[in-house]
Formats: C-alpha cells, structure tokens, sequence
C-alpha cells in the first residue's frame, strides 16, 4: 500500500488533480468568506444603507443582500458538485484504478 | 398594548438567546398536539425496530453501515440543523426585530459551503466512524484520540443541555405537561432510538422529522404569501403598517411610530460592534464545521461522492427552510400581533415569545394544524438529542475505550457494548442536567457549543489534513489551548459574568470568544509543531504524504462494512 501511494503522489496526474481542486476549493471558499464577512461588517457599520428601501415600497436593501447570500450558498455549492462530477472524480478514479 | 418590540425580552438581549425557548408559562393541555405527537413516537419506534434488526455490526451502528444516499443524509444534515431553536426561535425573533432573523439565520447556513470546499470529501476517505479518525490518522493515537473525545464530549454535553431545557419548556408551551415530563420523555426516547436503531434509527428518524418539518414551514409560508396575492411587498407593507400601529398605539408620536414601524426592515441591535459581529459570524461559520454530530454524518455515506451530494442537499434545504422561517416572522406579525385572541391583557403574547410560529399555525389552519406544527417542533428536538447522543457515545466508546485504553486491541463486540452502555449514561446524565437547568438561562449554551466547535475541533482537523508540518504535540496542544480559551473566555463575557453571575461590568466584553480563541488555536498548533524536535514529529510529518494521497483520491477508504 505505502509503494502504491507514493507511485500515486509522483504520478503528474495526482499533481494535476490537487493543484485544480484545490485552486477551485480555495477561490470558491474565498468567495463565500467575503461575501459573508462584507454582509457582515456592512451591518456592523452602515446599518442604514441595508435599511434604505429599493424602489418606491418598504423592501429594503438588505432583503435582496441577505436573501443573495442565501442563494450564493447554495449556488456555490452546486458549482462545486458539477466541476467535481465532471473533472476531478474522473482524474481520482483513473489514479485508483491505475494501481489495482 | 404594550410597546410589542418588548415582547421576546429574551431574544433581544443577545443573538445567542434565539437559541433556547428560555422560561415559558405552563398552556392548558392541548390533546390535539398529544395526539400528533403520539402519532410521531410510534412512526419513530417502528423505524427504530425495523433498524434494530439491520443493527448487527459496529459499522450499522455508528454509520448505518455506510448505506445511507446523499439525498438522505443531506436532508439529515438539514434536520439536525433545523432544531426547534431555529424554528420557534428564529421565526419569534423575526416576529420580534424584523430583519435582524435573516441575519442570525444566514450564519449558520453558510459555513456549509466551506465545509464542502475544504474537508467533506477528505472526510469521508479518512475517517471511518468518528472525526477523530482523520483527525488523528498519521498521528499519534492516544494524546490526539483522547482530546478529541474530551472536546467532542463537552460539545455534545453543552448542545444536549440546551436541547434539554428546551424540551421542558416547549412542552409547558406546547402540550400543557409538566417540565420533568419533557425531559425524562425525551432521554427515554432518544435512548431507546439509538440504543436499539444505532445510526440506522437516528438518520431515519431525523428524516422523517426534516420532511415533516420543511412541509409545514411551506405550507405556513405559501398561506401567508397567498393572503397577500404571493407578493412579498404587500406583505412587509402590512407588517411596517402593524408596528407602526402598535408603536402609535404604546404612546409614540407619529414620526417616532413610523420609524419604529420601518425599523422591522433593516439591521436592528442584532449587531451591535464590529468586533462581536466577527466573532460570533466565525463562530456559526467555523463551529459548522467541527461538530461532531454533523461530521460523524459523512461517514454514513458509501463514497467522497455523495459525501459532496449530501452538503448540496443540505445547503439547499437548511436555505430553503431560513427563507421560509423568514416570510413566517412577518406572516405572524400581520396575523398574530395583532388578534386578541393570541395576546394577553397586557398585549404580550400568550405563551412567551417564542409562540410566534405555534400562533400563526393556529391562526392558519386551527387547532389541528397548531397541534400538528406543535408536535412537529418536540420531535426535531427528540431527532437532534439522538444525534448527539450518538456522537457522544461513539467518542466515548471508538476512540477513548478502543484506542486510548486497550490499544486498539478491544474486538468490535466489546466496543459496540461501551457504546451501549455509554448511551444510557448520556441519557441519565442529560435527563439530570435537564432537570438541574430548568430555571438557569442556558441560552448561551448553544452558542458555546459552536464557538468550542470553531476553536477546536476545526483548527485540528483543517491543519492535520491541510498542513505537512502539523504534529502530534502541536495539534494536542492547539486545540486544547483553543477550548480552554474559547470556554474562560465565555465565562468572562457578558451572557454568563453579567447576567448569570451578576457581576457588573463583563471582564470580555464581546458577545462570542471565537474572534480571539480560533485564530489562538492555529498559531499555537503552528508555533509547537515548528518547534516540536521529537521523534514521533518526524514519523508524523513523513506520514503527511501518504496520508493526503489517500484524502484526495479515496484509496484504501474505508466502505464502512465490517461484516
């Protein structure tokens, strides 16, 4: 097992398969981290901007921001799931298979 | 009436308190309810039995024997999210402030993304039964496996008590019984799912409950929006145009009644400094992600695959259900602040503040819609206190017994019977705490859970599969360093010093620790690895290779079927 994994990890497809997934990871988590943490500090120190209502009614800003966070989860999550369906399940399972 | 923004007192003191029902006043008896709820129990004991009879081996019980669908185990990931916290708690807290419950809500929806990018596929190819699985893979068994059983144990204890109390006083709210009724109902149920239906009985159950719970809170929310022609305008007009009301109507000036009725609309004391906003925000945030009865759901999955389907799942329902919760908050303030029939003579309402969501069910569809959704919210709690029963049980039982004390010489059935029997201790000791908390404020509780959660499991687990240099001594040290800090902390701030203590001025002035306990956890795992010179740092380092080829790919992962 310990020769099979080190084959793997010198293998330039594992090397292809961690460098992708991880830039995706890293970029889609930096994305939900700052779209939080902006909703967040924006509360901290402009309430009245998210309080501003949007057209003519009483729906204010902050009903479409907090909702687009809501959303941007679960969007993120999806694209996610798809891109890794796709590319990476495909490179890992050729690396399983390639040792069996 | 009285000023109605007073109403919850509780919620508005602090995000935290959304998170337990806190003091209620005993209700009539309601049969309905007990009827329905009945009804649920004996659904729950005819899955538990038909999971006792598929319970055979150690891997049935800790992960259903890694036979449940992503589908599945996402919606019960959802469902042991969706406690009957966010549920009455969220939807009163909206009744109460507005727009402040989408803030509460959205916290802890999105540390699953996070959890999705960075560990749930890692997960579900190193571990087996517990977190501390991976956690401790290239390290040295027994310090890594012991803290992680220590701090699994005192999330689960924190998380229970909480639900506990809760119990009580829902079903003084919800059914008219007593306190201790609840309590010992609940640990005798939660006892006998997971005792007898091991993980089989806990998914099942806890799905059985999201879908019933997610089918009300539709329902609920598309009878509020087709009052209003399904426009979500008409429906914050009406609201603002309540508040504005209730506001005149305590003795407000019109301008002054006005504000205070748009109010609802934007950002109210939720958040109150920069500081605390980031600290609770990493908190929900982080803490997601080192629970230990959501983690130990990755491994009843077959593969790194549906591990991925199982978080989409979740995500979207737990959002979904936050959306919902959302446009119940304002339907109740249109439909319920405003009827007598649901207010006391003082213009509070009946019950306590949580009653939003149960009013609105009542004013809905009648009593026996009221007696459904009150049924609903007591068995989320039953499902949840089974999670982290189990969660407990197999911290005490696969990594302190099996590991630590017989050296991973314990055979499986000798393992599955600690698990057993540590099973029945929870539940004495939840029912005894539950008892013993019935008058404290265990609001804060929950709230530590997470922020324990963030300062210690997580740091752990993101660095020991992310970071080559991490070692033995660092991540034991570490994490213990970030528990310690995270729980004194919460002790000198103000929910525990001020209002529990009664001291006058709290010593840590923010409302959560995690803001200063994570970052702490990570720079001492970083600082004792670096300088750790010892034999064992240098196998845990050159296991770090092999270790995340296996994370990455899923070879040698465990399918979780040892029989």
């Amino acid at each position: 097992m310990e020769e099979r994994l080190a084959a793997v990890a010198a293998d330039p497809r594992y090397g292809e398969l961690v460098r992708r997934r991880g830039r995706f990871g890293w970029t889609l988590t930096a994305v939900m981290l700052a779209a939080y943490f902006g909703y967040v500090l924006l509360i901290a120190f402009d309430k009245p901007l998210l309080a501003r209502p949007i057209g003519r009614g009483v729906t204010s800003l902050g009903i479409p921001l907090g909702v687009g966070v809501i959303l941007l989860a679960i969007v993120l999550t999806g694209l996610y799931v798809r891109r890794a369906n796709r590319d990476f399940d495909a490179l890992a399972a050729a690396l399983r298979e390639d040792g069996e | 009436m009285k000023r109605l923004a007073l109403l919850p007192l509780a919620l508005a003191a602090s995000p935290a308190l959304a998170d337990t029902v806190g003091q209620t006043q005993r209700q009539p008896t309601n049969w309905a309810a007990i009827a329905m709820f009945g009804a649920f129990v004996l659904l729950t004991l005819a899955i538990t039995a038909w999971a006792a009879r598929r319970t055979r081996s150690r891997a049935d019980f800790y992960t259903a024997g890694g036979g449940i669908t992503g589908f599945q185990n996402g919606l019960a990931i959802a469902g042991d999210y969706m406690s009957a916290a966010s549920f009455l708690g969220i939807s009163a807290q909206i009744f109460a402030d507005g727009y402040d419950g989408l803030i509460y809500s959205i916290g802890f929806l999105v540390g699953w993304p996070i959890i999705l990018f960075l560990m749930a596929e890692r997960l579900r190819n190193l571990g087996r039964y517990t977190f501390a699985d991976v956690a401790s893979f290239r390290f040295a068994q027994p310090p890594v496996r012991s803290f992680a059983a220590l701090s699994t144990l005192s999330v689960v204890l924190f998380y229970l008590i909480a639900q506990m109390v809760g119990a009580g006083q829902l079903i003084k709210l919800l059914f008219g019984l007593p306190y201790g009724w609840a309590v010992v109902i609940v640990g005798v149920l939660m006892t006998l799912y997971v005792l007898f239906g091991g993980m089989i009985a806990t998914t099942w159950v806890q799905i059985v409950k999201a879908a019933l719970l997610l089918g009300c809170a539709t329902f609920m929310a598309l009878a509020v929006l087709w009052r209003f022609g399904f426009s979500p305008e008409a429906l914050f007009a009406r609201a603002v145009e309540v508040k504005t009301g209730l506001a005149a109507h305590a003795g407000s000036g019109a301008a002054e009644a006005a504000a205070k009725g748009r109010s609802i609309m934007g950002p109210g004391n939720f958040i109150k400094d920069p500081i605390s906003a980031l600290s609770f925000g990493m908190a929900l945030m982080f803490g997601t992600a080192g629970l230990p009865h959501i983690l130990m759901r990755f491994f009843t999955v077959p593969d790194a695959k549906q591990a991925r389907a199982s978080v989409v799942w979740a995500t979207g329902w737990i959002g979904y259900f936050y959306i919902l919760t959302f446009i119940i908050g304002f339907g109740a303030i249109v439909l319920v602040a405003t009827d007598p029939a649901f207010l006391d003579p003082a213009g509070t309402l009946k019950g306590g503040g949580n009653m939003a969501a149960v009013h609105l069910a009542s004013a809905i569809g009648g009593n026996v819609f009221l007696g459904f959704v009150s049924a609903v919210a007591f068995a989320t709690i039953l499902a949840v206190v089974a999670g982290l029963t189990l969660a407990g049980a197999s911290a005490v039982s696969h990594d302190l017994y099996a590991t630590v004390f017989r050296h991973g010489a314990a055979d499986a059935r000798d393992e599955l019977r600690v698990s057993r029997i540590t099973v029945v201790v929870l539940a004495i000791v939840a029912i005894l705490l539950g008892i013993l908390f019935e008058k404290q404020n265990v609001a804060f509780m929950v709230s530590l859970a997470f922020a324990l959660a963030a300062s210690g499991n997580f740091p752990v687990l993101i660095l020991s599969l992310l970071w080559k240099g991490c070692t033995t001594r660092g991540v034991v040290a570490g994490g213990s360093v970030g528990v310690l800090v995270a729980l004194v902390l919460t002790i000198l701030s103000p929910a525990i010093w001020v209002t529990i203590l009664g001291n006058k001025a709290a010593l840590y002035p923010f409302s959560s620790p995690t803001l200063f306990s994570m970052p702490l956890a990570f720079v001492v795992i970083w600082l004792v690895s670096t300088l750790d010179r010892s034999a064992r740092a240098e196998t845990d380092r050159a296991g770090y290779v092999a270790q995340r080829v296996r994370s990455e790919t899923g070879i040698g992962a465990s399918r979780a079927a040892d029989h």
